[in-house]
This record gives C-alpha cells, sequence and structure tokens, in this order.
C-alpha cells in the first residue's frame, strides 16, 4: 500500500434479533459514539465518512440521504457504496491513501427486523427477465451452490452441521452475539430441509446492529492508543448471471484473497494469518470460503466470535463486525495477524477480504 | 461522437407485442421503528401538539425532534412544546400528482416555520383553507388539528395550517 | 454515451455496456486493460431490482474485477469519477472504467414513483409529497430570497434546450422563448412543465488512467484537477433553501486541489446541475461562479451563453439532452472531456481552447454537492 492506514476505533451495538426501542438513527449514534470514543477523537476531527446500504433494506429511496446526521458528520465528504462493509473498508482506506483525509470513518447498519418480507426483497435481486418469472424462492441459489460445492469438495452434510454446531456454541463467549447456543452437530441434523441439501439451522438467521470503524492516516494513528493496521485490502465480481456460474466454488473471493494477499505479503495463509472471521450466511460457506481462501489447517482459528450464524445476519454489517471481532483479537494479544471476510448473500457474487495486523510494513 | 443504442420505444410498439415485456407489483413491506424521538413526536401528535427537542449546547430547538443533536454530537437535553402558529418559509401551488394526472383543487404543499423553535427550523407540511393566490412567502399560518378522536399518532394528525386569524 | 430517450429497447445491463464499450473504444482500450470498475446508479427503485449494483455489474464490464457501485443520489453522475479517482490516486490502480447508467421508464406507472419513498418514511411521506414539491420550495424560497423573477428563470431552459440541439444524444432540444417557457402548463408553481427535465433512459461511461498510462494512450488527456463532494444534513425543513452551501463546500474542496483561488476567473467553463431551469443558477452561485443572487442578472446578459464569458451547460444539460440521473451527471464529464480536448463541434466553446471547466451535480433532499475541475494537457 502506498501508504498505510490504521483503524483506530470501534464501535458497534450488540446484534439483536430485534431492536425496538430504537431507529436507524439512534442505532447508528450509539455505534458511532462507541467508535470515536474508542478512538478518542471529537467528531469534528472526522473529514469524511464511507456508508454501506441498499435502498431496498432501507426501505427509502436514495437512503443515503439519511447518513449524515447520526454520525456527527454533516456539510463533510459523505458517500454510500452499495457494498457489505468490509467494500467500504476498502473504499474508506483508498481515501485516505489519495493524501486528502486523515481521518474518516465507516458505518453500516442493519434494520432487517423493520423489513416485512425479506425474501421478495431478495427476489427482487434475480434478474427480472429471466430468473424471477420461474417463481422459485430466491434462496434456492444457496441450494444450488451447497450441492455442487459438497460433490466438488467431498465435503458431507453433517460437516456443515458440524459449522453450525461449532459457531452457535462460540457465540456463547461473544456478549454482543444474537444468537448464542449450546448445541451439537446432532442437533443440528434434526433441522427440516429448506433448500435441501440445506438444512434450516445452517441459514444465518437475520438480526439488526450497527458499526462504526475509524480510519487514520499513520501520521494520525501514530497518536491514537492502540491502532490497528490494515495490510491489505480486496474485492471482487464473479458472473453477474445464475447461467454463467461456476457453482461449486468462489471466483469472488479468490480474487479478492488474491489482491488482499498480494498488498499484506502473504503467501500462506495458514502460516501466516492467526485469526480468520468470515462469511457464514449458509453453513457451507464457511467451507467454501476457506477453500477459496487456501486455508487448510483452520482448527480453532475460524469465527471464534460465533461467526453469522452465531451472531446474527446484519445485512451489509456482516463484514464490519467481521472486522470488529479480529480488532478485539488483535488488541487482546490472541492474534498477531487477522483476516475479515464478507460475501453479500443470493444472489450475489461479490466478496471482500482486509488483512489487519497489529504491525505493518 | 457518435451515440449508438439507446433505441427508441414507444408505447404502441409495447401495446402491439413488438416488444415483450414482464412487469411486477413491488412487494416491499416495512415496519419502521420510530426511535424515542419520532416517537414522543407521533404521541404528541396525537394529543394535539408539536414539540421539539433543544440541546444546551448549541441553544438550537429543533423540530423534527430528534434524540441527539447532529451538530454537537451528544444526547439532546430536554423536550419543548412548540407554537401552534408558524410563518411560511417558502411554498408551492402544485397541480399535478405524481403520476402527472392533473388535480382537481391544487395542493399547497410548505415549509412552515413553528414558532417556539430556532429561526429557520421548520417542517414539511400542506396550506389550505386559502385562496391560493393569498399565499406569501413570510405569511403568519396556524396549525388546524384533526378532532381528537380521529387522531391516531401520525403527521396527518395535524390537518393543515391555515392564515393566522 | 448512448442517446437519451423516454424508453429505450436495451435493458439496464445493455445500456450500460453500450457506453463502457463507447468509453474503451474512445480510450483504444479493452477490458485487459482495466484494473477496475465503478458503477453510478441511483435509486434501485427505477430498475427495480436490488442489489442493482450487482445487477449491472456484467453490463459494465466489471465480471472478474474488484466493482464497486457507489451512489450520492443525483449527485452520482459526478461522483463516480470522483469514486474511480480516489482508486487511482491511492495508487492502487492504474485504470478504472466508471459506467453510469439509469432506466427510469421501467418503473410505471411513472419513474416519479421513485422518488416518492425518498422522503423520511415517518414524518413525511404520509402527506403525500412528491419530487415537484421539494423543487418548487426550494425555487420559491431561492426566488424570494433575491426577488428573482420567473421570467430570469425560463431563461435557462431557453438556453439549455437551444445548446442541446447541437448534442447527438440529445433527447428534448428545441428552439423555445421565454414565453412559450412561461405559457407551458404550471405543475407546482413556480415550477412550468418546460421547466422540468424530462424521464430519460441512457448510460454514459469514461476511462480514467494515471499519468503514466493516460500520456501513453493519447496526447491530450483531460486532466482531473480537482474533486470535492460534501452532504448537508437530512433535516431539510431545518436549512435555508436559497443558497446551496454544500455545493459551495463541495466547490472549494475541488478549486483548492486545482490550485483555483478565483473561480470566476479561473474556470472557463462550467456544466452546473440543471435538473430544473432554476438550478443551474442556484448552483453556479454555489459554484461560486456568480454573486448569490446575481446568476438570473448575469444569464440574461449573455454571461452563461456558448459564446459569452464563462459559458454553462454548453451540453444542453439535463433540460435538453434529458435526464436519466447518474447517466446526466457523467454526460457533463463527457462534455468537460470533449470540451478541453477541442472536439465539441457546434457546441465548443472558447474556441476549441478552454483551459479548464467544472462539472456539478446535486441531489438526495437537496443535499448534496458534487464538483470535479477537468483541465486541459
Amino acid at each position: 500500500m502506498s501508504e498505510n492506514v490504521a483503524i483506530i476505533g470501534v464501535g458497534s451495538t450488540a446484534v439483536r434479533a430485534v431492536t425496538p426501542e430504537v431507529s436507524y438513527r439512534e442505532l447508528t449514534f450509539e455505534a458511532a459514539q462507541r467508535a470515536y470514543a474508542d478512538a478518542d477523537i471529537s467528531h469534528t476531527e472526522i473529514q469524511s465518512a464511507v456508508c454501506c446500504e441498499e435502498d431496498f433494506f432501507e426501505g427509502i429511496s436514495i437512503a443515503d440521504e439519511y447518513t449524515p446526521d447520526q454520525l456527527g458528520v454533516v456539510l463533510r465528504s459523505v458517500e454510500t457504496v452499495t457494498g457489505d462493509g468490509l467494500h467500504g473498508l476498502a473504499v474508506a482506506a483508498m481515501q485516505i491513501q489519495t493524501g486528502i483525509f486523515d481521518v474518516v470513518v465507516v458505518e453500516a447498519h442493519s434494520k432487517a427486523s423493520n423489513i416485512l418480507n425479506f425474501d421478495h426483497v431478495i427476489e427482487y435481486a434475480l434478474d427480472p427477465i429471466w430468473n424471477r418469472p420461474l417463481g422459485f424462492h430466491p434462496e434456492f441459489v444457496a441450494g444450488l451452490e451447497m450441492n455442487r460445492f459438497l460433490k466438488e469438495s467431498g465435503a458431507s452434510v453433517e460437516d456443515c452441521d458440524r459449522v453450525v454446531a461449532k459457531n452457535r456454541t462460540n457465540a456463547l463467549a461473544n456478549p454482543i452475539a444474537a444468537y448464542p447456543a449450546r448445541i451439537t452437530a446432532e442437533d443440528v441434523a434434526q433441522s427440516p430441509d429448506t433448500f435441501s441439501p440445506m438444512r434450516k439451522m445452517h441459514q444465518a438467521r437475520r438480526a439488526d446492529g450497527a458499526v462504526v470503524l475509524v480510519l487514520a492516516s499513520e501520521e494520525r494513528a501514530r497518536k491514537a492508543s492502540r491502532p490497528i493496521w490494515i495490510t491489505g485490502t480486496g474485492w471482487a465480481n464473479d458472473t453477474p448471471t445464475l447461467e454463467s456460474r461456476p457453482w461449486g466454488s468462489d471466483a469472488a473471493t479468490r480474487a479478492a484473497a488474491k489482491m488482499a494477499f498480494g498488498e499484506a505479503g502473504i503467501s500462506d495463509p495458514d502460516k501466516e494469518i492467526d485469526f480468520f472471521e468470515v462469511d457464514d450466511l449458509y453453513a457451507y460457506r464457511e467451507l467454501l470460503t476457506l477453500a477459496s481462501l487456501g486455508v487448510k489447517d483452520g482448527a480453532g482459528k475460524i469465527n471464534t466470535s460465533g461467526g453469522s450464524i452465531g451472531m446474527g445476519h446484519t445485512l451489509d454489517t456482516i463484514g464490519l463486525y467481521r472486522v470488529a471481532m479480529c480488532v478485539e483479537a488483535l488488541r487482546n494479544g490472541s492474534a498477531g495477524t487477522a483476516l475479515a471476510h464478507a460475501w453479500r448473500g443470493v444472489p450475489t457474487t461479490s466478496a471482500a477480504v482486509a488483512i489487519l495486523s497489529n504491525n505493518h510494513g | 461522437m457518435k451515440p449508438n443504442f439507446g433505441t427508441p420505444l414507444s408505447s404502441a410498439d409495447i401495446e402491439s407485442g413488438k416488444v415483450f415485456s414482464v412487469s411486477y407489483e413491488p412487494r416491499l413491506e416495512y415496519a419502521w421503528d420510530t426511535g424515542p424521538a419520532i416517537g414522543r413526536y407521533l404521541q404528541e401528535l396525537k394529543n394535539g401538539r408539536l414539540v421539539g427537542r433543544k440541546c444546551h449546547k448549541c441553544d438550537r430547538t429543533f423540530i423534527p425532534p430528534r434524540h441527539f443533536c447532529e451538530l454537537c454530537f451528544r444526547p439532546a437535553d430536554e423536550w419543548v412544546v412548540l407554537e401552534n402558529t408558524g410563518t411560511v418559509n417558502t411554498f408551492s401551488i402544485c397541480y399535478v400528482t405524481w403520476d402527472m394526472k392533473k388535480l382537481t383543487y391544487p395542493q399547497i404543499p410548505a415549509v412552515i416555520e413553528v414558532d417556539g423553535a430556532s429561526e429557520g427550523y421548520g417542517i414539511l407540511h400542506l396550506i389550505a383553507d386559502v385562496d391560493p393566490n393569498e399565499v406569501k412567502v413570510g405569511m403568519k399560518v396556524q396549525a388546524v388539528w384533526k378532532p381528537a378522536e380521529e387522531r391516531e399518532g401520525s403527521i396527518t394528525d395535524l390537518k393543515h395550517w391555515s392564515p393566522l386569524k | 454515451m448512448t442517446k437519451f430517450v423516454r424508453r429505450a429497447q436495451e435493458t439496464p445491463p445493455e445500456l450500460s455496456w453500450a457506453a463502457a464499450k463507447a468509453a474503451l473504444d474512445s480510450a483504444g482500450m479493452t477490458l485487459d486493460d482495466i484494473d477496475c470498475v465503478i458503477h453510478g446508479t441511483a435509486p434501485d427503485a427505477f430498475d427495480g431490482v436490488h442489489y442493482n449494483g450487482e445487477y449491472l455489474a456484467g453490463g459494465s464490464g466489471a465480471w472478474g474485477k474488484p466493482y464497486t457501485r457507489c451512489y450520492v443520489g443525483g449527485g452520482t453522475g459526478v461522483f463516480a469519477p470522483i469514486h474511480a479517482w480516489m482508486h487511482l490516486a491511492s495508487g492502487k490502480f492504474k485504470t478504472a472504467l466508471v459506467v453510469c447508467e439509469e432506466k427510469m421508464s421501467s418503473c410505471q406507472p411513472h419513474p416519479q414513483g421513485a422518488f416518492l419513498t425518498i422522503f423520511d418514511h415517518t414524518t413525511e411521506r404520509a402527506l403525500g409529497p412528491n419530487l415537484l414539491w421539494i423543487f418548487a420550495l426550494e425555487q420559491q424560497r431561492y426566488m424570494a430570497k433575491h426577488g428573482i423573477k420567473n421570467e430570469e428563470i425560463a431563461l435557462a431552459s431557453v438556453k439549455n434546450k437551444r445548446n442541446a440541439l447541437d448534442h447527438p444524444s440529445a433527447q428534448l432540444g428545441a428552439e423555445l422563448t421565454v414565453e412559450e417557457v412561461l405559457a407551458s402548463e404550471v405543475m407546482a408553481h413556480p415550477v412550468h412543465r418546460l421547466m422540468v427535465s424530462p424521464t430519460s433512459d441512457g448510460a454514459a461511461a469514461c476511462v480514467m488512467a494515471v499519468e503514466d498510462v493516460a500520456k501513453a494512450v493519447t496526447d491530450k488527456p483531460a486532466w482531473i484537477e480537482g474533486v470535492g463532494w460534501a452532504l448537508d444534513t437530512a433535516f431539510w425543513t431545518n436549512r435555508d433553501l436559497y443558497y446551496p452551501r454544500y455545493v459551495e463546500k463541495a466547490a472549494w474542496m475541488a478549486y483548492k486541489m486545482a490550485g483555483i483561488e478565483k473561480p470566476a476567473e479561473e474556470i472557463d467553463f462550467a456544466e452546473p446541475y440543471d435538473p430544473f431551469a432554476y438550478k443551474e443558477l442556484h448552483h453556479l452561485e454555489g459554484l461560486q461562479l456568480a454573486p448569490k443572487g446575481q446568476a438570473p442578472k448575469l444569464l440574461a446578459e449573455g454571461h452563461f451563453n456558448r459564446d459569452g464569458k464563462l459559458p454553462s451547460v454548453p451540453s444542453g444539460g439535463l433540460l435538453g439532452v434529458g435526464n436519466p440521473i447518474a447517466a446526466a451527471g457523467m454526460m457533463k464529464i463527457c462534455e468537460l472531456f470533449w470540451q478541453v480536448r477541442g472536439e465539441a463541434g457546434k457546441r465548443q466553446v472558447k474556441g476549441g481552447n478552454p483551459r479548464r471547466g467544472v462539472a456539478q451535480a446535486w441531489g438526495d433532499l437537496m443535499q448534496v454537492g458534487t464538483v470535479i475541475v477537468v483541465g486541459a494537457s
């Protein structure tokens, strides 16, 4: 990277199935207040903000209208990216690397509980001419991908059951997780098929939450008490049509990882990365992601936070929760280098990766 | 530069079946949590009064009310009951609906600066019971409420604004 | 650029492809030469597609590439190249393909339906507001504050629709008089039908590159000298709408980067955002190219005509070329490119040798300013 960029503040709300006491404004305000306190900065020092959201998740056309107030960035440079929060993190880092800003915040939030017919929102992401008229539930796409992945990789449905049990159990130790549970793979195996071979419990359940990160240039970060360095970012899209998909592999994650590993100088993720927070919107996705990242031995290092299955599916906030968990691990010394990954859910093929470290260069 | 594509179609092309089309009725439904500030705002509209929030740091009283001051970036401090009167900051006389159908009676949307709030702090609302040609920027107006039993905790509990008598 | 039309046969990905291909051809490049792709479109309700950025990715050449869609409402068309500029100026990429597309006609029965949900869902939507309201409210405030007459504003429509007669992509070029504009139907007083840009389908794109690549590809690159963007509070009824302070903020950010201290003297031509006639004047003031309240007077004096001291909207703008939202903003960037290269044909200003121009777009709840200064080689 041309200039080093660090995360100097993290603020998040607890993830919860519903949050009736607050609107998106107060939810985000809480995350922002926590982030600015963590970074020990005033909101007046922030020069720019990158927000990640989609109109149909918000129920607002041109939803970016409603972004500046709850971040305290009225009349400053604010942009919205329709991507996961990790895409936002990459954009914010680039803004700092241009040299025009020293302090940039990244925001994403989920008020998934306010969406009354989520399945229809997702259905609207299918191609209106070729795919929607077929009338399938949109998540059949995940079932197709899972089936092909199991066939190509040799992984079993029971392996996916074990991912669910691991992540729900891991969430027991995470005070901000929405769906912790003491369950076994056998319990998961009892759950009914939804998009066979997928079972109901393989799917991360939706939840509300907000995350704000404060990013700073190297010079500014040196004054912060606990900077965590962003040593690499990568993002990519694979084919935009269902008809042209490889199905059994995740080319977007592979391309994003290649870019991020290149920047961070990582050649062997098994050896050089000791903490992984990766996509698990569906249990098989954790296995598919690890394969796409080239991780062979992940025992005890994958989604110790509980991932999205244990913490909750927070729409485009998933990646920022992953980053928040990485930062916590890096700060408390349980990791030296961490990887955050996000994939945006069906039917997309866009993925992003960030490498975070206590050191840089 | 010679532009390519952007091939124009007429309604007849679609109606006659020359071009195929698919259509969808959007089924996007939401139930937005109001949060504490807007929740109280709606509750007070049901009570037949307008309220704002005040920030002691910048001394602003704002409406619509918010839980926090977006400029000082701290929780706002107190609720303030505002007046039933205000000033027209700006207005329009709208003769068409959103899908360009002619209205029988024009609507008069306006930004009304509410008395008791900081100067220039208004809300979007409608003016009625007035000859549209009489409406002016700077005109004093008063709130006209629906009867208490018809109010339901909505911005429309305040029926409209009309010239101050 | 594609043609801007009321209703296009092409799908949104096909429109995106047409513009992307034209931009690549113009640069003499193929997708293999492109490091990253940026898309600009807003809002999703036009296409009726969720994850719209992903839907448009294929047409935009993003398959297998780093790709993001950015948006700041109506400001998106000028913002997308700013977003691309970050990709290049950060040192991370050498080339970027920027594609802006809008297909408004898919939204039935009228594209304005997509704007019904831009208002606050709890405190405003129950009143039944539509997009015309806020423009009319803003124009009224602007006129009331400065004592401006509607005749003065109508002249912007006359100028831009006339300028558009020379634009090959134009949807609504016309030779009109101020009287004809004011005789058109009043939609929302003081806004008349001929003071409003049309709804349109279309796409526009450009290729951006870092200095060494740009110099290798062409002997006359159009340089991005400055970029700026700012977003004001969503509480729009708490702001004085007579002046776009967010445009001023964005403009000074761009001017500072470009080393411009006296914009009215150092900028040769402008492409301010003109979805409504008054907006061009409002924005010229925000851009510091006219003193507050003085843009109508300068317009009447011919100052902003193509042969005037500071030509404004030589392209024909949104009023004349058309307004496929994000693509319309990008159309202004295309105009800057052609003008500073002396390739604007009949639309050419300053004898083919303008030093630099500024483009600006605006959007959301009268809230966003996006500004780019482009200079000649």
